[in-house]
């Protein structure tokens, strides 16, 4: 781009800047000098969590919830999910439900086979603990509430290999709807905050320091 | 002003003007349940609304080993590429909602209830959740080769 046409857009973009001031605060009309101290208005950009939006209100009913065509009949035959989840023990986060705990109480019988109400799952109570390198607790992965739902198959050998050590997990690798993050983060407990702690559950030895970084062990300033 | 800086311009309005239509097609305001999924591999293309499916409604009555297992859906919306050809023939939801274990494939509304033009997605997710939500379409393999 020559120096020329520099010069050109550089104006263009102060006009098109002044114009937009003018229509938007008025400030021709005042002068430069006896400007008063004007009260910037807050952009929008920083309001607080801008990226944070908190539903107003939860389990709507399909006809209100967004995803549902309220012009569809059918929809309002839909059930409520409300009405569905009465008394069973509520939760912090997903459906607001704590299925596992639903499950455990006896609140909720859902089928193990398709036809057979009476088949009943394979359940194996057996904990693994994975330790973690970042300074949260490490991670404790039951066997029980996950057998519960699932058959071997599901998981094993595709998603985890059934063995120790040959499994890299990384909460990236989660987040992006691999690994664990296969079904936490889409219908089971989602991944946030609030639910850290749910796998995160065995706290560090007593004499566990974090692992001190590679730049701070050769700082020079140290 | 010369003909490529009003180029540029150009370029850069239509960008803007398609990255403001890409984000209409996500729901932004929907507020509807965990794992909901909407499902709109051909329902459009065929004049139906997308199907919905609701997680929570199924998994009061079935564990998840019975469609993730048994019946063959992947762990992924959309990933198994659903026909109505392959519900009739039993299979998929056909396998229940046959009018013997849940209700028949004519009560076709009840499923495809779903706002028309919204993308194949999973709702709540997580990856939904993050700053830059990427949605990937449906990569169509051709199995029969």
């Amino acid at each position: 781009m020559n120096q020329k046409t520099k010069a050109i857009s550089l104006t263009c973009a102060v006009m098109m800047a002044a114009f937009m001031w003018n229509t938007q605060s008025h400030a021709a009309e005042v002068g430069e000098k006896e400007m008063p101290l004007m009260l910037a208005e807050v952009s929008s950009v920083n309001t607080f969590n801008v990226n944070l939006k908190k539903p107003k209100s939860r389990n709507l009913p399909p006809a209100e919830d967004g995803i549902h065509d309220p012009e569809n009949e059918a929809t309002h035959s839909l059930q409520h999910p409300l009405d569905a989840y009465k008394g069973l023990p509520p939760s912090d986060f997903g459906n607001y439900v704590d299925w596992v705990k639903a499950i455990d109480e006896g609140k909720i019988r859902p089928r193990w086979d398709r036809a057979d109400p009476n088949s009943e799952p394979f359940v194996m109570d057996l904990d693994i603990v994975r330790p973690v390198k970042a300074s949260v607790p490490d991670v404790v992965f039951p066997h029980r509430q996950h057998t519960e739902w699932l058959l071997c198959s599901n998981c094993h050998p595709a998603v985890f290999v059934p063995q120790r050590l040959a499994n890299q997990i990384s909460m990236s690798a989660i987040l992006l709807g691999q690994k664990c993050g296969l079904c936490h983060g889409k219908v089971s407990f989602p991944v946030e905050t609030k639910t850290c702690r749910k796998c995160h559950s065995k706290p560090k030895p007593a004499d566990w320091e974090p692992p001190l970084s590679e730049a701070t062990l050769k700082n020079p300033w140290k | 002003m010369s003909s490529k800086i009003k180029r540029n311009v150009l370029k850069s309005m239509i960008i803007g003007v398609l990255a403001y239509m890409g984000t209409l097609g996500v729901p932004q305001t929907a507020q509807a349940e965990y794992a909901d999924v909407v499902i709109n591999n051909y329902a459009d293309a065929a004049g139906m609304r997308p199907a919905v499916f609701p997680h929570w409604f199924h998994r009061i009555r079935f564990r998840c080993k019975v469609c993730h297992a048994d019946l063959g859906f992947a762990f992924k919306a959309g990933g198994n590429k659903i026909t109505m050809a392959k519900i009739i023939d039993g299979k998929f939801c056909g396998a229940c909602h046959n009018g013997e274990i849940s209700w028949s494939v004519e009560n076709c509304a009840m499923c495809h209830s779903g706002v028309p033009g919204q993308p194949t997605h999973f709702h709540g997710s997580t990856v939904q959740r993050l700053i830059a939500p990427a949605y990937k379409p449906l990569q169509v393999k051709d199995t029969t080769k």
